[in-house]
């Protein structure tokens, strides 16, 4: 018998649809292969064994139909589950189960999506190697003394190790698409407003996104629409229908395209095993009919700045609920501490170091007489961002650099150096800042790790992602022989 | 320690300005749709949003924004084409989310006025115009109760019990200019002003506009200066929940600030608790350490930007303002100047028109207001219009006494339990079991018991002194608690004692 968790998404729906299968044993063999794995991998932080049979058996019993039924899926730790903890990866929520469901949550189940469990990250979605977990990092599949990336390391980790096919992270500055490239996966961040953030306990809220992982552009596609659309409960929801993406992947034709490189997106600050894929991968593009020029985007190297200043203000903001009050942990209340004392003994004791190096940045850069030297010249720079993607989508129809400077690090090697963390997602901020959705797919490996390519769109042009994506997937696993993951190292082997 | 109110304002000037909070009346929350109405169970009308749980999302609630509009309309101000909410950003417990969406730099209405009637030297009414700074949108905080300190403050407090029922309700803050000139008349003016605003917001109908029930409330600032000098240190009275309590707060802040700046002290830039017990203030936190606010522009909402069009409509299809429809409703009901003039002495002008709007016949809506209503209102020492009962009840009440449900006696007893917080006056009459007694066989035997105590009256109406018999019926009304039908006893009275009604 096949091996169920080596199916794609698309595999395993049309095998259950047809009775080859049931969801049932579907669920059980991405369970066992969790039980078997993650204690090498660590990508999940609550498995809720009872709750994916129970959505299976719905499935099985024909309740729920559709093109995603019965497939499994690695839910990021920072989308609300009802009755399902909750941490975001932070000792300040350890314990809590939240009494109701993110829209995503909600649309995954009416899916028939089978949502195995919760995945690690970065606390509050802060880091770019899933280390600033309260709960001990995730190992990359790839190589377990390296990190995953982050923050959504866990999600994209789960897929990489085939303890799910599906995973749905988050992208503040890159959340999704750097974890994706170090893993060898496909991860999209969507445009934003394109997919409902009720549910998702924010960081940032004018970036925040939540979208796919997967191990294929089309897989990646199925989800992007059984999660996406208007949701009146999210006021900066986008009221659209969600682009073509499904049929854009399945189209995946650049002939005729044009596909423009961002200067500023490569060359110094990129490693060059990291900059060679990427040339063969443009290279390839060309050959495959889209038409590839190059175009300058003067203000992305504000991008970093800017980003934080913007994502932190806000983050010290949102996190401020976060008191002992109503929920979470409570630390110190002795009978004798005032209300001020619990409040701070709680947040120091339940925040970890890179959250608190956050807020005070964010609480600083708010603050009255910093206000418009910090915060508000972010803005400004955000509006010039913005300025130079329309400019550059005037020139081509899609942008596209490496997804992340370098490949998969080790464990530890940034930890001391905030600065170079934050450098990881150099190229993909953009994006976020500006609202248009983008990409990271596997264009092939450098000292044995995957590479990862981004193509950005303009916003509400998620199907031109998919497009891209499909097509040079294609061309690739014609040139490789098949999926970049069949070359990773097998885990249990790793585990020996 | 003081100076006489007069005496200060003829040495010193006063600025006031006054920053009047309104519960909007929406049936909804402002961003989420939870019950809005006063009085549940604490923490009974809650959900993720307006608990601030992580991960849940404001959605503006567009009634609130409309009503927010025409309550700018209605004071005269522009309204914003295009304007954002705003964060400001500080710890308490009975705010969820630790930051309150409020609006700051961007109001939704900005630069009116609002024209309030004090009575000038010579008794006769006198226009005083109040500029107003800005009107805007934003949301309740739950409510504290602090248990075990003396003062009921946090301080010294054993434990806070937080009921988040209120927090997320929509709150209109009507911010004045600073008002000056107004000489002698300063704490009349603001308290005129509060009265106008409140009757302005009863017409347009968007709050219920209960003082007592916190649905509006007040903060007042006062400066003094001398003539001439420039504008004083400013005081920030919070509290103050009656229009009594208004012109009390602006007196005894000038009488305060006016003895130290006499005696050559500063003024500190404080906020101030008002008491209104004593009618005093004391101090609550200094200004000078003011909390940072950190305000931003809120990311989870889209900006309002509201059609010039639907605004037109809006102030088209505004009501009248409180003046003009006082003036034409007097009219209609052949109230005479003197009884207009009466009631707007007690207070209750307003009251007694929207009673007659409420079904009420003007002469029994008068007659409740400057009766019972004025006599429970002097008795707890607050403004008719802040008794917590409302003109339709009132308009219930004497539509159950003309029915013949009820007696004049016992219509004042369901006025009690309603301001007793008994209910509606069905449920008072109910509860209390006030139905008219009017059963002869019931009512026989009290009768006969009234007859058996005063005989000596009994033999008067029988000797042809009909007139008498009111004392008996009275003993009746007095056994039977005000219940019996008094015509009916009158009756049987006079049937038993053989004499002709």
């Amino acid at each position: 018998m096949t091996d169920l968790t080596r199916l794609t998404a698309v595999e395993t729906a049309a095998a259950v649809a047809s009775r080859d299968v049931s969801a049932v044993e579907v669920a059980r063999a991405h369970l066992d292969r969790i039980a078997a794995v993650d204690g090498a991998v660590h990508a999940f932080l609550h498995v809720d064994a009872d709750g994916a049979l129970a959505q299976a058996a719905r499935v099985d019993a024909g309740e729920v139909t559709g093109p995603l039924a019965g497939v499994p899926l690695a839910l990021k730790d920072v989308i609300v589950t009802r009755g399902v903890p909750t941490t975001v990866g932070s000792r300040i929520l350890e314990g809590w189960r939240p009494p109701y469901d993110a829209t995503v949550t909600t649309r995954l189940r009416d899916a028939g999506v089978v949502v195995l469990g919760k995945t690690n990250m970065d606390e509050f979605a802060m880091g770019s190697s899933t280390e600033h977990s309260a709960y001990g990092p995730t190992h990359n599949p790839w190589d377990l003394t390296r990190t995953p990336g982050g923050s959504g390391g866990g999600s994209a980790a789960a897929v990489a190790a085939y303890e799910a096919p599906l995973g749905v992270g988050t992208d503040t500055g890159g959340s999704i698409r750097q974890p994706a490239s170090v893993t060898g996966t496909v991860g999209v961040k969507p445009t934003y407003g394109g997919v409902s953030r009720f549910g998702l306990v924010a960081f940032s809220s004018s970036l925040d996104q939540a979208g796919p992982c997967a191990r294929t552009v089309l897989d990646a596609a199925l989800l992007h629409e059984a999660i996406g659309g208007h949701d009146p409960a999210d006021s900066t929801s986008i009221d659209a229908p969600v682009p073509p993406v499904v049929e854009a992947a399945r189209r995946a034709s650049v002939q005729g395209l044009r596909v423009a490189v961002v200067r500023e997106l490569t060359g110094e600050g990129y490693e060059a095993g990291v900059q060679e894929r990427f040339d063969e991968a443009v290279a390839l593009l060309s050959e495959l009919g889209a038409t590839v020029t190059e175009v300058s985007c003067p203000h992305f190297v504000h991008a970093l700045p800017a980003y934080y200043l913007i994502a932190p203000s806000e983050a010290s903001s949102n996190l401020a609920r976060f008191d002992s009050v109503r929920y979470g942990l409570r630390v110190g209340d002795d009978g004798d501490r005032s209300l001020e004392e619990v409040m701070s003994l709680t947040r120091d004791a339940g925040f970890g170091a890179e959250v608190k190096r956050r807020i005070i940045l964010g609480t600083y850069a708010l603050s009255s007489g910093y206000y418009d030297a910090y915060y508000g010249q972010a803005q400004k720079v955000r509006t010039l961002i913005t300025r130079d993607f329309t400019a550059a989508f005037e020139q081509a129809d899609v942008l596209v650099s490496p997804a992340s400077p370098g490949v998969a690090f080790p464990l530890g090697a940034k930890l001391d150096d905030p600065l170079a963390m934050y450098r990881q997602d150099l190229a993909t901020i953009p994006s976020n800042l500006y609202g248009g959705p983008a990409m990271s797919l596997p264009v092939g490996l450098s000292e044995g790790l995957p590479v990862g390519l981004q193509v950005m769109a303009p916003t509400m042009r998620d199907d031109l992602l998919y497009q891209v994506g499909g097509a040079l997937e294609a061309a690739l696993h014609d040139r490789w022989g098949g999926p970049l993951l069949a070359s990773a190292p097998e885990l249990e082997a790793a585990r020996a | 320690m003081t100076v006489p109110y007069d005496q200060a304002l003829s040495e010193f000037e006063a600025v006031i300005g006054l920053e009047t909070h309104v519960e909007l009346g929406t049936a909804a929350k402002m961003f989420c749709g939870c019950d809005t109405s006063f009085g549940a169970e604490p923490n009974t009308h809650t959900c993720p949003v307006c608990l601030g749980l992580p991960g849940a999302l404001p959605v503006v609630n567009a009634q609130a924004i409309e009503s927010t509009i025409r309550i700018g309309l209605a004071l005269h101000c522009d309204i914003a084409a295009w304007c954002r909410f705003a964060r400001k950003n500080y710890f308490y417990p009975d705010m969820p989310k630790n930051f309150q969406t409020s609006q700051y730099d961007e109001p939704l209405c900005t630069g009116g006025y609002l024209d309030v009637d004090v009575p000038g030297e010579d008794g006769t009414p006198e226009v005083v115009r109040v500029p107003i700074e800005r009107v805007h949108l934003e949301e309740d905080t739950g409510k504290s109760l602090h248990v075990g300190g003396a003062t009921g403050r946090i301080h010294g407090a054993s434990h806070s019990l937080v009921d988040y029922n209120r927090a997320g309700i929509p709150l209109v803050e009507i911010v004045t200019r600073p008002v000056v000139g107004t000489g002698p008349r300063a704490a009349e003016v603001a308290r005129a002003y509060v009265a106008e605003l409140r009757d302005v917001l009863r017409g347009l109908g968007v709050s219920d506009v209960r003082m007592e029930q916190g649905s509006l409330r007040c903060d007042v600032n006062v400066s003094l200066n001398r003539p001439g000098q420039p504008w004083g240190t400013r005081s920030e009275t919070k509290n103050v929940n009656s229009l009594r309590s208004v012109e009390r707060a602006v007196r005894s802040e000038v009488e305060r600030q006016a003895a130290r700046l006499r005696d050559g002290e500063r003024i500190v830039q404080e906020t101030r608790h008002f008491h209104e017990d004593t009618g005093l203030s004391t101090p609550g936190r200094s200004k000078e350490e003011a909390t940072d606010y950190r305000y931003f522009p809120e990311p989870d909402l889209a900006p309002v930007a509201p059609d010039p069009a639907w605004v037109a409509e809006l102030r088209a299809a505004l009501p009248d303002p409180p003046s003009v429809r006082r003036k034409r409703l007097t009219a209609e009901l052949g109230l005479s100047a003197r009884d207009s003039a009466a009631m707007v002495n007690a207070g209750v002008l307003d009251l007694v028109l929207a009673t007659v709007e409420a079904g009420a016949p003007a002469a029994e809506a008068r007659n409740m207001w400057l009766g019972p209503l004025a006599q429970a209102a002097n008795t707890r020492g607050v403004e008719a219009a802040d008794l917590p009962v409302a003109p339709a009840q009132v308009a219930r009440v004497v539509e159950l006494v003309s029915s013949g449900a009820l007696t004049a006696g016992l219509a004042r007893q369901v006025v009690d339990g309603v301001l007793a917080g008994e209910g509606e006056p069905d449920d008072v009459v109910a509860g209390r079991g006030l139905a008219v007694v009017s059963d002869e066989g019931a009512l026989g035997e009290a009768v006969d018991a009234a007859l058996a105590a005063q005989p000596a009256v009994a033999e008067k109406v029988r000797a042809g002194k009909v007139q008498a018999v009111g004392a008996l019926v009275g003993a009746v009304m007095k056994a039977t608690r005000g219940q019996a039908d008094a015509p009916v006893v009158r009756r049987l009275l006079l049937e038993r004692l053989g004499v002709e009604g």
